[in-house]
């Protein structure tokens, strides 16, 4: 189940492993993505903290952990493609997955329902 | 009116479209007060003639005709023709920022080719469009170099770098929280040994000059891995002229080059414009500051040029900008993209020979005089450092008045070399001029 | 076009430099580049024609109406580049001030500085100024780093937080940050003014002080902009003017005057330097009396004999922010231009500036949106939102301009208005051009109602047509 932050990031955790990317909403608001800013291998980050970021021609965006813990994998594909963010911001589109984690984070996320209704606001 | 089209009669026709009777009820209507100051107090404007009158008077009253060997960092090199002919034409200086690319191919276009020119000189991957000039090149170079290492804020810097720049580095980072560690030179050479024991965990970048201020050639190769392996990034200011020469700062393994382009085509102009450029890896281009231009196409297939990776700057990122750098020396990266193109390989290869073979012989020529000596024993490009037997600025105001600027003395930015003087030579001067100044040298003595 | 690389034969020479007269002198091997720079090989023909059919591929002042809102793109004067050109200025080596006697050799020099320094103290209001910023962002970092050095010598160093207008250039908030400062951007309110009530919410002792546009950038003149600056005062901030739009109210308002601490000018907006395709600028800044101090070294002066020397002695100085005193032969056609215009000329730029603006905004209200109700300054801010409701964008509208031979205006800026087209016409421009120009901006608006899709088409008489920018930022070429 995904839970959602206010700047956007999405995080999903299955077997201790939190899976980040950025919204469907925030991908479009931002246009066509050109470049995303990884973080290293093996990086720890606490929630809120910014971790990398994101650009399309006319925009950039900074990209915060929703989520405490250690940068695992980076999504590679995305370095050469990354209009993927556009096309499957939720699925294909991850940034990253971090190990680690602190999953008393995730109480402090919005449901889904609850971040369609706030980006509505 | 000076330049400006509009009669009276059409002012009001303008001011009736608009309902007003008059300027001044426009004013009123912007919500704009009475002015409080009386303008007239300043002079009256007076016509073109008498401008040109009135320069022409203020140039006179500049010693024109001396014989120049003044440098440390901008030079009198030869400028063709050719150069100030093609920055006058409407498109390059009547145009500006190309934020439309289909009405500024032009400007673009000499961009990508400016950046071409200067990635192959220096032996660099990447380049931008231009900064202000050498030393707040050093700036942007150190801020990117922070950014690039993250958390890690001291920045070595040579002292054998010019101290015009190292002053301005003082400023710009007067109320930045980072520190910066001066290694002093040893004689006229940059103390490599000591700027790698001053590298540690926290270091953000090492900056070095190429040649050095002293005017000597140094290889950096084993320096730079050394600056690298401990995680920092290595930073080189070079003369561009030299590089047509010399080993390049890529081949030595530099992650960012930066420089005064002035060497390349622009006039010395008492100070400017003058041109910062400024290259690196593919890896840190995204850490770059400035404008970029790069090449794609057309709906239609067609090649074009745009600026681009635009959200590093400041009209899109704002206060988390890679700089503020907005308005920077466009047409002097046009001016040194023609320069380069018109003396081009083979060229821009003779002018420094020529600079070098000329310092050489006057380095000669003025250390046979009886008690002046001329210091270190580094190759040098076309500066090289004199010590005479007494102080240098008595000495040099005694030249001025032969008609020679003889050089730059070393005492007010190096205490301890009162009686130095670095000379610089470049193909404009000739055997005869060299000559006679150290005739005019020895006669002081 | 093909690029100057590409049009490069093995051995072709341009330039021919004259024979040595020394000895050849060697260099170690070791030290050499290991190949020769790949540079082009092209005739001195060869190069003239390239960059004379490059430089026609821009639009410029001298060819096409370029109202580029916040650019101020007027005419710049012939004299200018002839001026500056004159080899008792620009042979002349700046360090030759600098040596023992060499004072003597600059007199001239030195001379256009100081006038030029209080000529625009004068003219802006304030005791003092420095030339030697670079261009108008660097102005702006040159003043914040004064703002700084104030407060630390006044104890103050709590103080860092910047007031910035959310209309503002991002130039403002990016040198308040190199200069150390923290960003808060103060909201405006429904007329396009500084909302008051967010000032005052935001002003506490740690606030270093405000950087304020003025005119701002919508093109309007804030009513309330010297309680603006009384009240930042008083909490105990700095207030800087932005002079980006000086050219409105030249010869009428003098921003010292309202009580700013600083200011920069753009001189290739208000006083007719040439844009360069993007520079070079120069951003002179101009200091009231209690910033004085701070100003950048060195500094000109004049004797009581008339002649001209250089201090830099002065203990609170920021120190160095140019190689030697700034863009000079930037700074020399400036100083031609001042003295040509002269304090009569003023507020005739101002005011035919201020008129031209206002009469396009007139001429295009009953086709273009306009966000707020009032008379603007020198420039009007159009906003696309009715052209959108068919799908055409500013962008369009931009583009279609070119193809009807007028450079664009300036769009999406400031960001507080939707599908923003910034159209500032500068006062060197007749009513005649400024028609034509209204003719075509109706014509565009018709054609957005009647077929909007045309519009996606556009530009086609350009070189190239729309260009790719999603891929070049995808995949950089950066080099040939």
């Amino acid at each position: 189940m995904k839970r959602y932050a206010k700047t956007h990031e999405w995080v999903q955790v299955q077997d201790g492993i939190a899976t980040v990317g950025i919204t469907k909403f925030a991908a479009d608001e931002l246009g066509d993505v050109t470049y995303i800013e990884m973080p290293d291998l093996d990086d720890e980050f606490e929630a809120g903290e910014i971790f990398g970021s994101i650009e399309s021609v006319k925009a950039a965006s900074d990209l915060f952990c929703p989520i405490g813990g250690k940068i695992s994998a980076i999504n590679e594909e995305l370095e050469d493609k990354p209009g993927i963010v556009n096309e499957s911001a939720e699925d294909r589109g991850w940034i990253c997955k971090l190990e680690n984690i602190k999953e008393a984070d995730l109480k402090s996320l919005m449901s889904q329902e609850e971040y369609l209704a706030f980006v509505r606001e | 009116m000076p330049f400006i089209a509009n009669t009276d009669a059409e002012r009001q026709e303008m001011l009736a479209f608009l309902g007003l009777d008059s300027m001044q009820q426009l004013w009123q209507k912007a919500h704009v007060p009475e002015p409080e100051f009386d303008f007239s107090q300043l002079p009256a404007g007076i016509s073109e003639l008498e401008v040109s009158r009135h320069f022409n008077d203020l140039a006179a009253k500049n010693g024109s005709g001396l014989v120049s060997f003044l440098g440390m960092g901008h030079y009198d090199h030869f400028i063709p023709a050719a150069v100030s002919d093609v920055l006058i034409q409407a498109g390059f200086y009547t145009s500006y920022t190309p934020y439309q690319p289909e009405a500024s191919q032009g400007t673009l276009q000499a961009i990508f080719e400016w950046q071409t020119a200067i990635c192959r000189l220096a032996g660099m991957e990447v380049a931008n469009a231009s900064l202000y000039d050498g030393g707040s090149a050093i700036f942007e170079a150190l801020t990117m170099s922070m950014r690039s290492t993250r958390r890690r804020n001291e920045i070595v810097v040579s002292e054998a770098v010019s101290p015009i720049h190292r002053k301005m580095l003082d400023t710009y980072c007067a109320s930045l929280d980072l520190k910066i560690i001066p290694v002093p030179a040893r004689a006229e050479k940059s103390d490599i040994a000591g700027i790698l024991a001053a590298v540690n965990e926290s270091t953000a970048c090492v900056i070095v000059q190429y040649p050095n201020v002293f005017g000597s050639i140094e290889d950096w190769s084993s320096a730079v891995a050394a600056i690298k392996e401990k995680g920092a990034l290595a930073v080189c200011s070079a003369y561009p002229t030299a590089l047509a020469l010399l080993k390049t700062p890529g081949e030595m393994g530099f992650d960012i080059v930066i420089g005064e382009g002035q060497p390349l085509g622009m006039p010395l102009s008492f100070g400017g414009p003058y041109l910062g450029y400024m290259c690196t890896t593919n890896k840190l281009l995204r850490k770059m500051p400035g404008r970029i231009a790069g090449q794609t196409t057309d709906s239609r297939g067609r090649t074009g040029y745009v600026l681009t990776l635009q959200a590093r700057e400041q009209h899109i990122r704002r206060e988390q900008a890679m700089s503020n750098i907005c308005s920077n020396n466009n047409l002097c990266a046009v001016a040194a993209l023609v320069y380069m193109s018109v003396l081009g390989k083979e060229g821009l290869r003779e002018v420094a020979s020529l600079c070098h073979d000329k310092a050489a012989y006057a380095r000669q020529r003025l250390s046979a005089i009886p008690g002046v000596e001329a210091l270190g024993d580094s190759p040098f490009f076309n500066e090289f450092v004199l010590q005479l037997p007494t102080d240098a600025k008595p000495l040099l105001a005694e030249l001025l008045k032969k008609g020679y600027a003889a050089g730059v003395p070393l005492g007010k930015y190096y205490p301890g070399r009162e009686r130095q003087l670095l000379v610089a030579v470049t193909e404009k001067r000739d055997k005869a001029e060299i000559d006679l100044l150290a005739e005019s040298l020895e006669a002081l003595l | 076009m093909k690029l100057i690389f590409d049009k490069s034969v093995n051995g072709r020479r341009g330039v021919r430099l004259p024979a040595s007269d020394v000895p050849a002198a060697e260099l170690p091997q070791a030290l050499l580049r290991s190949q020769a720079a790949e540079l082009p090989e092209v005739s001195e023909l060869d190069a003239v024609r390239h960059f004379t059919l490059l430089g026609r591929q821009n639009m410029g002042v001298d060819t096409n109406f370029y109202p580029l809102g916040s650019c101020t793109m007027k005419y710049n004067p012939k004299i200018n580049e002839r001026l500056s050109a004159l080899p008792g200025f620009s042979e002349l080596h700046p360090m030759l001030a600098q040596l023992p006697e060499g004072i003597d050799y600059c007199q001239g020099a030195l001379q256009v500085l100081y006038e030029t320094e209080k000529l625009l103290a004068q003219t802006c209001g304030f005791a003092d100024a420095t030339l030697q910023p670079m261009a108008g962002a660097h102005g702006e970092l040159t003043a914040v780093m004064m703002f700084a050095a104030y407060l630390k010598a006044k104890g103050e160093t709590r103080r860092k937080i910047m007031l910035i207008p959310d209309s503002a250039h991002g130039t403002n908030p990016a040198s308040a940050a190199m200069a150390g400062f923290t960003c808060k951007e103060i909201a405006s309110n429904a007329d396009g003014d500084l909302d008051l009530d967010e000032l005052k919410k935001a002003l506490n002792d740690e606030v270093a002080g405000i950087m304020l546009t003025t005119p701002n950038t919508l093109g309007f003149y804030e009513s309330a902009v010297a309680e603006v600056v009384a009240l930042v005062k008083q909490a105990g901030g700095l207030a800087y003017c932005d002079g980006a739009n000086l050219n409105a109210i030249l010869g009428r308002i003098r921003p010292g005057d309202l009580g700013f601490d600083a200011m920069h000018i753009n001189t290739h907006k208000t006083l007719s330097t040439p844009h360069g395709g993007g520079g070079p600028g120069s951003g002179p800044v101009c200091v009231a009396a209690r910033l004085e101090p701070f100003l950048p070294q060195p500094k000109v002066y004049k004797n009581k004999d008339g002649s001209y020397g250089l201090s830099e002695d002065s203990a609170q100085s920021i120190g160095y922010i140019a190689p030697y005193y700034g863009n000079f032969s930037v700074i020399l056609r400036a100083y031609a231009y001042l003295l040509m215009c002269g304090g009569d000329g003023f507020q005739r730029i101002s005011e035919n500036a201020v008129l031209n603006a206002n009469y396009v905004r007139e001429r295009l209200a009953p086709w273009y949106e306009q966000n707020y109700e009032r008379s603007c300054m020198h420039e009007c801010v159009l906003s696309a939102s009715r052209q959108g409701a068919k799908g055409v964008r500013a962008l369009d509208i931009a583009k279609a301009l070119l193809d009807k031979g007028f450079h664009a205006p300036t769009v999406y800026f400031p960001l507080i208005v939707p599908e923003a087209l910034m159209i500032e016409p500068a006062e060197t421009e007749s009513k005649q051009t400024l028609d034509d120009f209204c003719e075509a901006m109706i014509d565009i608006a018709k054609q957005a109602e009647e077929n909007p899709e045309a519009l996606k088409n556009a530009p086609l008489s350009t070189p190239v047509g729309r260009l790719d920018e999603v891929g070049a930022a995808r995949n950089p070429i950066l080099r040939a």
